[in-house]
């Protein structure tokens, strides 16, 4: 418990500068959130949720925690340009876990708001006390405790019932210190009752020190509301990144969440999606892609909670050199969720002998009127096809880098905005290329 | 053009060509028959470098260049193209990728710029009516959900687009119906040039009714046992294999 003793003590040490910059609401949890925490202490590969990524160790780093909310020695638009051709979005920063707008942002239509959570905690309690740590499970994951016990600030989106965003929210979160750093930034985005929203979330890191980024989001999704959340992982080696998505879906309404993990060092993604009404829609997806000794575990749990819901699940690994990755899907329908259509898939490809990929779908169904289904493959390119291939002249490199790129064909086609797939499209390509060996800067914006 | 001198070649320490001699000039067309199992379609996948086979003697000349010491890839830069008896689908990889990467890659090996896309489209659009393919052939996924015709078809298709210097053609007849057979093989003869050459590999008579051979050579055991003209191939049709096999197993 070392580790978490440093950790623990920092907490009640400063508990009082933790909470002085902070909106009571946020203040609020924290005590009991650090009692969870040092109940359960940092999760290592002897639990089963954690068997292929041990967290534990990745907090070992002696890292800074920016808890006097000291302004970072760097705008982000000096770190971040962002000129996306095609792509008009609103776009927001999170440095470490600081909110910034990005100048020169065109209103939002009315009633929309997005701000820091902080200032969203003190403007706006209403909306918080209903929202805020509603679906974050503190009592069961300590990570998320740990979250809930140190976050400051992070991002804020609310839009209110029946308004469509006509463009997409993108949030580009970057990490930026000159020490071995780490930040606890927390999301809460809220959709009300027939509204419409897309929403993008990239993740960078601007400097090369060890960083770990331990997030989480809340997502609220009203009745007849649509909703895509993508999120694009785009970070360097050192760094740790612990992204929990906690989404509740409400009745007829429809979400799509697409999680790509382009470059990385150790990430682990955690998505729960909780399908709360009846008829509701969810397309679940999310590919990695990973080199030299990138680790990269996606845990996923989708509850069927009321009948007439379908739901779809695809993630994809391309895994080259020595990278590890995991996959842990569960699909839980609940004894009243008749008529429940749900499909698990997980397709992996290990290109080279030594990279590992582990994989646990699963199915726990309590309904007997339901059709689901669940998969999962690890295989190797194929050889047939290669050497067909090559007889028209292709490099093996080439062609290899076609087979790669047709494999993730399927998660990319999931993406529903256009231009964003195409820009997606091309990343993959480049990546596979190994031109996207490094990161600076947000490439999708690049 | 290709010589190939007392070539020998073995999968999993299983010897199936054991001494074949062939040569093939510019402007010919040669059929290689045989029985099943005579090595037929062994001699097209060592010719294109197929990893499962190993030659354990002999060589392989082709336009003055050892052919056994280069890759797959650039065996086919080089000019050598093989119609395979089963063409593999890739799910996923457009023929419009697929060709232009294979077309660029020969470009680049020959030291020209990448082709522009206008010139691309053009000439897939060319190559794609010689062998009656459907206009949304480009967007297609190489050889998914094509019928057996179609598949062969589009064999042709990447030859016409290639233009190899010497064509192998591995019982592209196989599984073509009479008209798909026709389209098949009037693609071929309009490729037809007096600086290239064919390698027309069949079981049956029936494509060399359209693709007319200078030389007819029957393999059998691993070996060339006859080389004659166009006629042996009607004699094959009418006696079968039998007498042969009869007469090579006498000597």
């Amino acid at each position: 418990m070392s580790t978490e003793k440093t950790y623990i003590e920092l907490y009640q040490q400063f508990s009082h500068a933790i909470q002085k910059p902070c909106a009571p609401l946020l203040n609020a949890p924290r005590d009991a959130a650090m009692d969870a925490f040092i109940r359960m202490g940092f999760p290592s590969s002897s639990l089963e949720d954690y068997m292929y990524t041990d967290l534990s160790s990745a907090f070992a780093v002696d890292y800074g925690l920016n808890i006097n909310r000291l302004s970072i020695p760097a705008s982000p638009n000096d770190v971040f340009r962002c000129d996306v051709p095609g792509i008009t979005s609103w776009v927001y920063f999170v440095v470490n876990d600081s909110f910034y707008i990005a100048p020169h942002q065109p209103a939002l239509p009315e009633g929309v708001i997005v701000c820091g959570l902080n200032e969203a905690a003190e403007k706006y309690p209403d909306l918080l006390k209903k929202y805020y740590n509603q679906l974050a499970p503190n009592g069961e994951v300590a990570t998320v405790a740990f979250n809930t016990a140190f976050a400051q600030d992070g991002f804020f989106m609310y839009v209110p019932k029946s308004v469509t965003l006509a463009k997409p929210i993108q949030l580009v979160d970057i990490m930026r210190s000159d020490v071995d750093f780490m930040a606890n930034s927390r999301n809460l985005i809220i959709i009300e009752e027939g509204a419409k929203a897309q929403f993008l979330e990239c993740a960078h890191t601007a400097d090369g020190v060890q960083f770990l980024s331990n997030r989480v989001t809340e997502v609220f999704v009203g009745e007849n509301a649509t909703f895509d959340y993508y999120s694009l992982e785009n970070t360097h080696n050192k760094t740790t990144n612990i992204a929990s998505l906690y989404l509740r879906q409400a009745t007829s309404s429809n979400v799509l969440v697409n999680e790509i993990v382009l470059h990385n060092g150790l990430t682990r993604n955690d998505v729960k999606i909780d399908l709360q009404g009846e008829y509701c829609q969810t397309m679940l997806c999310g590919m990695a892609i990973g080199d030299k000794a990138e680790h990269i575990d996606n845990a996923t749990l989708l509850i069927h909670a009321k009948p007439h819901c379908q739901s779809r699940e695809l993630y994809k690994y391309v895994l080259d050199d020595s990278s590890v990755g995991a996959f842990s899907g569960k699909i839980l329908v609940a004894k009243d969720a008749q008529k429940t259509e749900a499909m698990l898939t997980n397709r992996n490809l290990c290109v080279t002998p030594t990279a590992k990929m582990k994989t646990k779908p699963q199915l726990e169904i309590y309904a007997d009127d339901v059709k689901c289904s669940h998969g999962a493959t690890i295989g190797q390119l194929d050889e047939t096809a290669l050497f067909y291939m090559r007889t028209r002249g292709l490099s093996e490199a080439d062609a290899k880098l076609l087979l790669m790129y047709a494999f993730m064909a399927d998660v990319i086609d999931n993406i529903r905005i256009d231009v964003l797939q195409e820009r997606i499209r091309n990343l993959v390509e480049k990546r596979f290329r190994g031109e996207l060996s490094k990161c600076t800067g947000c490439v999708v914006c690049k | 053009m290709l010589t190939i001198k007392n070539l020998h070649a073995s999968i999993n320490g299983k010897e199936i060509l054991r001494g074949i001699d062939l040569t093939v000039n510019a402007g010919e067309v040669h059929a290689i028959m045989g029985p099943n199992g005579s090595g037929k379609s062994t001699l097209s996948a060592v010719l294109t470098g197929n990893p499962l086979f190993t030659v354990t003697q002999g060589e392989v000349f082709f336009n003055g260049k050892n052919l056994l010491e280069m890759k797959p890839e650039d065996r086919s830069r080089e000019g050598i193209f093989l119609s395979f008896q089963y063409p593999v689908e890739i799910p996923g990889v457009s023929m419009a990728n697929f060709m232009r990467t294979a077309i660029n890659a020969h470009r680049a090996y020959k030291g020209l710029e990448p082709i522009s896309a206008s010139d691309f489209l053009k000439l897939m659009r060319e190559k794609k009516e010689l062998v009656e393919l459907d206009s949304k052939l480009a967007s297609r996924s190489v050889n998914e959900g094509f019928s057996g015709g179609e598949k062969k078809r589009n064999e042709i298709f990447q030859m016409a687009m290639l233009e190899p210097k010497l064509s192998i053609l591995d019982e592209t007849d196989s599984g073509l119906d009479i008209d798909a057979l026709r389209i098949v093989a009037e693609g071929v003869n309009k490729l037809k040039r007096d600086d290239n050459a064919c390698v027309v590999i069949t079981h049956y008579q029936r494509l060399l009714d359209y693709i007319k051979p200078d030389i007819v050579h029957v393999l059998y055991k691993g070996k060339i046992v006859r080389t004659a003209g166009a006629e042996l191939a009607l004699e094959l049709e009418e006696r079968g294999y039998e007498w042969i096999k009869q007469q090579v197993d006498e000597e």
